[in-house]
């Protein structure tokens, strides 16, 4: 029986960093805001007290270049480890994410290793407009090169924050910044989450729901909703997009016949399109119906709450949408 | 590395990175960068990493004049003065970005002025006088090594031939200009120093020179005898430790 104990979100990813700095000399973090203020969501409480400057780097606002530094360090021994706030702000780091650190390794014919993990968050909810709200991973993942983690609950994040410090290849690591205050029950003491193994948080036979970050556990929710109509859900977490655990996926699609999927990036070209084509070989024959999707619509996300809820999805909208293809 | 601008396996990049992006990092060469202005940062990360683990490597970072209007050369010399990490920026003004004369699109092209601004020094030196050169790199490296910080140079010299293959480099500057910084080749006026002052003489110059030549032919040689990679390569070195790209 492993004992459990209760932490927020937040606490799990600092005591992830905290253990692997303990554990690793060549760990360090930067990021703007990590040091004295302990990280814009607290994800870094103490460590600058702990750790000292060198090793929890606060950063004048210069995304391009300090994760450019972070490659500098990366293939000279060190295993940094950068925050960068937003993923509307790694945009400006694009060149460095992917031109640099996706290819270095694969344009110098492997001459040298990368290990580098970049943390970021998405997620809308908290009237933060269209440039501090938006959910980007599925740009990230239109490059070769990255292994990309959608951590959804506080366990999950720490144990695959751990496996990304210790990899030796680019991490981006995305977390759900509506999930940092939220209190979770994890493992205590130290464990890892190997990369590629989706996570089945719910069984159920009549229908696959695939959703991604935080919509997993808005997904189990609905499913318990819905397992009251009768309808019973199975809700798979892929906890990483790159790389993607298919046989979990599709060995649930096969069972179920019926797949959904949600994820809070923008519709167009959004994650899920990915995921069903590249499935849609190994379960084409098992489909007794379309594949659907809830995603965030084609639109900015505006400010008012009033404009800005209508848009995000969640366990109401996961609900409604699943009773549909059942009840019409 | 002729392999590996001939594109062959045995070039330093097994073919995957070409001219622009030639790397050997065995010996410390951090690669070669296809977007301008992109190493500044990396080689500044590479500094930090020297500071952090307590070594006496400099980093030294290599660009053009052009890179010098990139974020990215503004940024990572901004942090490597906050920090007063171990790297010497080296700026090859050579006064055209392909075919912009840096003097139309900046107030001041003297590149060097810019280290002020960030509270380093900024040295400017004659790019085509070999001895400046080296007495400024001598200066910053002892100053990095202090731990004092970076230092930026700016050597001032001119682009001989277009920017590549195909470019002739006639329409957009003088020929004028173009031939009294002909007559200042480094090699050619280093050359004429060295004997000049008797520390060498002409028959140990013609020596040195076919010694180069023979050397280039015979990397000419070994890249034309290597094979050119296996189709299948192109799916290898993507992630460490894993079967080529798949995932």
């Amino acid at each position: 029986m492993i004992k459990m104990k209760k932490v927020t979100y937040a606490q799990a990813i600092c005591e992830a960093i905290d253990e692997e700095m303990a554990r690793d000399k060549n760990v360090l973090i930067l990021g703007e805001d990590v040091g004295i203020l302990g990280g814009n969501f607290k994800t870094a409480v103490g460590l600058y007290e702990k750790y000292g400057d060198l090793r929890v780097k606060d950063t004048p606002i210069s995304e391009n270049s300090f994760l450019g530094m972070s490659l500098g360090m990366a293939i000279t021994g060190l295993r940094p480890i950068v925050e960068i706030m937003f993923t509307d702000f790694l945009l400006l780091a694009a060149d460095q994410l992917l031109n640099q650190i996706a290819k270095i390794r694969y344009m110098s014919g492997g001459q040298v290793k990368v290990p580098l993990t970049v943390r970021t968050t998405i997620g809308a909810g908290r009237s933060s407009a269209a440039q501090h709200s938006q959910s980007l991973h599925a740009i990230m993942c239109h490059i070769p090169g990255l292994k990309i983690v959608v951590p959804s609950s506080a366990a999950d994040a720490k144990g695959l924050l751990k496996t990304a410090i210790r990899e030796d290849n680019p991490v981006l690591f995305i977390e759900h910044k509506m999930e940092y205050n939220q209190s979770y029950e994890i493992p205590e003491g130290e464990y890892t989450i190997p990369f590629g193994q989706a996570n089945i948080l719910r069984e159920g036979k009549d229908i696959t729901v695939i959703a991604t970050s935080n919509l997993a556990l808005k997904a189990v929710k609905a499913a318990e909703e819905l397992g009251k109509e009768g309808i019973d859900v199975e809700v798979i977490d892929p906890r990483t997009l790159i790389p993607l655990d298919r046989e979990t996926l599709i060995a649930s699609i096969k069972k179920t016949g019926r797949l959904f999927l949600a994820d809070e990036g923008y519709e167009r070209v959004n994650i899920t399109s990915e995921i069903v084509i590249d499935l849609m070989p190994d379960i084409f024959y098992d489909l007794d119906h379309p594949p659907e999707r809830l995603c965030l619509p084609n639109v900015p996300l505006p400010f008012s709450p009033a404009l800005e809820f209508p848009l995000i999805p969640d366990q109401e909208k996961l609900y409604k949408r699943i009773k549909k293809i059942f009840k019409g | 590395m002729m392999a590996e601008v001939l594109g062959r396996k045995d070039g330093y990049c097994k073919g995957k990175g070409g001219s622009m992006h030639i790397m050997d990092a065995s010996k410390g060469i951090l690669g070669a960068n296809g977007i301008v202005g992109a190493g500044i940062p990396i080689a500044t990360g590479a500094a930090y990493s020297a500071k952090y683990r307590g070594t006496d490597q400099v980093a030294v970072s290599f660009f053009g004049d052009a890179a010098s209007n990139q974020g990215t050369f503004h940024e990572s010399i901004n942090m490597a003065a906050a920090w007063k990490l171990p790297v010497v920026y080296v700026c090859e003004n050579n006064l055209f970005g392909i075919s912009v004369d840096l003097r139309k699109i900046t107030g001041n092209p003297n590149i060097a002025d810019r280290a002020f601004g960030y509270g380093i020094p900024g040295v400017a030196v004659d790019g085509n006088d070999v001895l400046e050169v080296y007495q400024a790199t001598h200066t910053a490296f002892v100053r990095a090594r202090k731990g004092e910080g970076p230092t930026l140079i700016e050597c001032k010299t001119y682009r001989q031939k277009g920017h590549h293959i195909g470019d002739p480099g006639t329409v957009y500057r003088l020929k004028e200009e173009l031939e009294a910084w002909k007559k200042r080749d480094p090699i050619k006026t280093f050359k004429a120093r060295l004997i000049k002052e008797e520390i060498i003489n002409k028959e140990e110059v013609e020596n040195l020179e076919k010694e180069s030549r023979k050397l280039i032919e015979e990397a000419v040689q070994f890249a034309e005898n290597s094979p050119f990679p296996e189709p299948e390569e192109a799916f290898e070195d993507l992630f460490y430790e894993m079967e080529g790209a798949k995932e």
